[in-house]
């Protein structure tokens, strides 16, 4: 067993705890292997429970020697945070509230605080009880980072699925050799408009299309943001060598863009998807026989 | 704040040359954190703003990289030094069009619009100091432009 | 960005002469007095020889910064200048993307999709209206 310096004189209250929690990481990490958290996470074996504990301890004790018990964004959780995710993940998954795993996460102090009276025998009282403050102030933390890390991962999960019902949300259809359509439906928010950009920008250059329609038939209402996007959208494609056209204005959209007095400037529009296939064709050569009087019109 | 491997850097900025270095450190960085394409594009390119602002209006200086997280997303610090005359008046070098040399007069306030997080720090003859972050796979941050 | 990360370019950018036409190809990271080099090699260029046009393919680029992007529309201006028109052609999305956030829309370059398109037009005559593939902002 190393040598433990009994005098107590080892720094801080902090310090301490770090020398305490390294010295018996070994009997914590026993003892934690019996509690809940771990016992049903780290089913391979005993030894696997044990390990795990050893690396929580370690992380601790690091955190500890730093002075930073309060801080959660301390370098010595880096380590631990994936592996406290994954036994929180593990735990969620048995289906325990968030609550729940946050009192078995309170359940690891006890067996340490007991350990620590049991270590620190013969230190002065006062001495003892701030160690033991410092030593629960850090399991508190700990708590803090585990849930912290587990609601990142719900965070993580949602913005993923976000972004796939976005990407899902914004389908580009090839209209003709050259022309690429984006039929917008819904409220445009900066997200989704970047979205829509990126999508169409790509599947411009995949397709080779030198014409680019963005269809706002579905889009409920043209701000300032909104209009902002369109432009923006229409001089990236610009500076692409593309054209981009935004179609479906509708009457109330058109009243509103006035209303707001929003200069869509340079920005190319038609009333509809049909009428702007039309003046595409036409640019890109193509003759539109036997138009319908109120067909594909040509510009 | 925590640091990651790849991404912790110093790197002078004393010529041209050292663009190079900046822009290629930083896309390698952003690329190693996670970021998109057209995120990491926007950050070499503020990058190569800012430490051209260094070169040229700072008579050079420093980029210091560094690795930051917050609640668990991960971000990209770039801090640009210069040791030189200071910028007198921020808002209007904030201001697109202003320029006081070169470009198209959209160092300062381009590369703003280019990043999440931007922080400028000078004052006539102490230097400049432009701190920017973005962050992976986040929203573009609100518009705050008029 | 098949190639990996690009590794910075010495020296002069090689100029292509396709006919009538120049045609220069920017790869990777170009540091700045590569690009006053080649602004200055492509007017001496034009002046020199009879070119009607000049194309700058850049889809091997990952980056256009307010300096390169000053760079591409000067070259435009001086060929202007010199009765010839430049292309600037394969601008890649996250570039365009990224320039429009900057607020460099360079309103006054003509711009392709590929170098086929750009020499392309550059074929046609000087029609404003009716030119393919590329727009042209009127004031």
């Amino acid at each position: 067993m190393p040598e433990h310096d009994t005098g107590g004189t080892l720094g801080t209250p902090e310090q301490e705890v770090a020398g305490f929690l390294r010295r018996r990481s070994e009997q914590i990490a026993q003892r934690w292997a019996d509690e809940p958290l771990f016992r049903t996470v780290f089913t391979v074996s005993r030894d696997e429970a044990v390990e795990a504990g050893k690396v929580v301890a370690d992380a601790l004790a690091q955190v500890a020697g730093t002075q930073r018990v309060e801080d959660p964004d301390a370098a010595g959780f880096t380590g631990v945070r994936e592996q406290l995710a994954r036994m929180g993940a593990a735990r969620s998954r048995a289906g325990l509230s968030a609550t729940q795993v946050s009192s078995e996460l309170a359940a690891l102090l006890p067996p340490v605080e007991n350990l620590l009276v049991a270590d620190l025998e013969g230190v002065e009282p006062e001495r003892l009880r701030e160690c033991s403050t410092a030593l629960s102030v850090l399991m508190g933390t700990l708590r803090l980072v585990a849930m912290q890390t587990a609601l990142s991962e719900v965070q993580a999960l949602t913005d993923r699925q976000r972004l796939q019902l976005l990407e899902v949300a914004t389908p580009v259809i090839k209209l003709w050799d050259g022309i690429v359509a984006v039929p917008l439906i819904g409220t445009l928010d900066s997200a989704r408009s970047q979205v829509v950009m990126e999508t169409l920008l790509e599947a411009v250059v995949d397709q080779h299309a030198r014409f680019a329609i963005l269809d706002i038939t579905g889009v409920p209402t043209v701000d300032s943001l909104v209009a902002q996007h369109l432009m923006k959208t229409v001089a990236a494609a610009r500076l692409m060598g593309a054209e981009c056209v935004v179609s479906g204005i509708r009457p109330a959209i058109a009243q509103t863009i006035v209303h707001l007095g929003l200069d869509l400037g340079t920005v190319k529009t038609r009333a509809s998807l049909a009428d702007a296939l039309g003046y595409c064709l036409h640019e890109l050569g193509a003759n539109i026989v036997n138009a319908a009087p109120d067909g594909a019109g040509r510009r | 704040m925590h640091t990651g491997a790849g991404v912790e850097a110093r790197l002078p900025i004393r010529s041209d040359m050292d663009l190079v270095w900046v822009r290629q450190h930083v896309r390698q960085a952003a690329a190693g954190l996670g970021f998109g394409l057209v995120d990491q594009t926007k950050l070499v390119t503020a990058a190569s703003e800012l430490a051209r602002n260094t070169l040229v209006h700072g008579g050079g200086g420093l980029m210091e990289a560094s690795h930051v997280t917050t609640g668990g997303t991960d971000g990209l610090r770039l801090t640009f030094s210069d040791t030189g005359p200071g910028i007198p008046d921020l808002d209007r070098a904030l201001s697109d069009g202003y320029t006081s040399g070169g470009g198209l007069g959209m160092g300062l306030g381009g590369a703003r619009r280019l990043v999440h997080d931007f922080a400028v720090e000078s004052a006539p003859g102490s230097g400049t100091t432009v701190r920017v972050t973005s962050w992976v796979s986040r929203p573009p941050r609100p518009r705050e432009d008029a | 960005m098949s190639e990996g990360f690009s590794r910075p370019v010495a020296g002069h950018v090689p100029v292509l002469r396709l006919g009538d036409v120049l045609l220069v190809t920017l790869q990777g990271d170009l540091h700045d007095t590569m690009a006053h080099q080649l602004q200055q090699d492509l007017s001496e260029t034009i002046a020199r020889s009879r070119v009607r046009g000049v194309v700058i393919d850049i889809s091997g680029v990952e980056m256009v910064d307010s300096f390169l992007g000053r760079v591409l529309a000067e070259i435009a201006a001086q060929t202007e200048l010199l009765a010839a028109r430049t292309v600037v052609a394969g601008m890649r999305p996250a570039v365009a993307i990224t320039l429009v956030e900057l607020g460099l829309t360079l309103p006054g370059l003509r711009t392709a999709l590929t170098t086929e398109a750009a020499l392309e037009l550059l074929a046609q005559p000087i029609v404003p209206s009716r030119a393919g593939g590329v727009r042209e902002e009127s004031p």
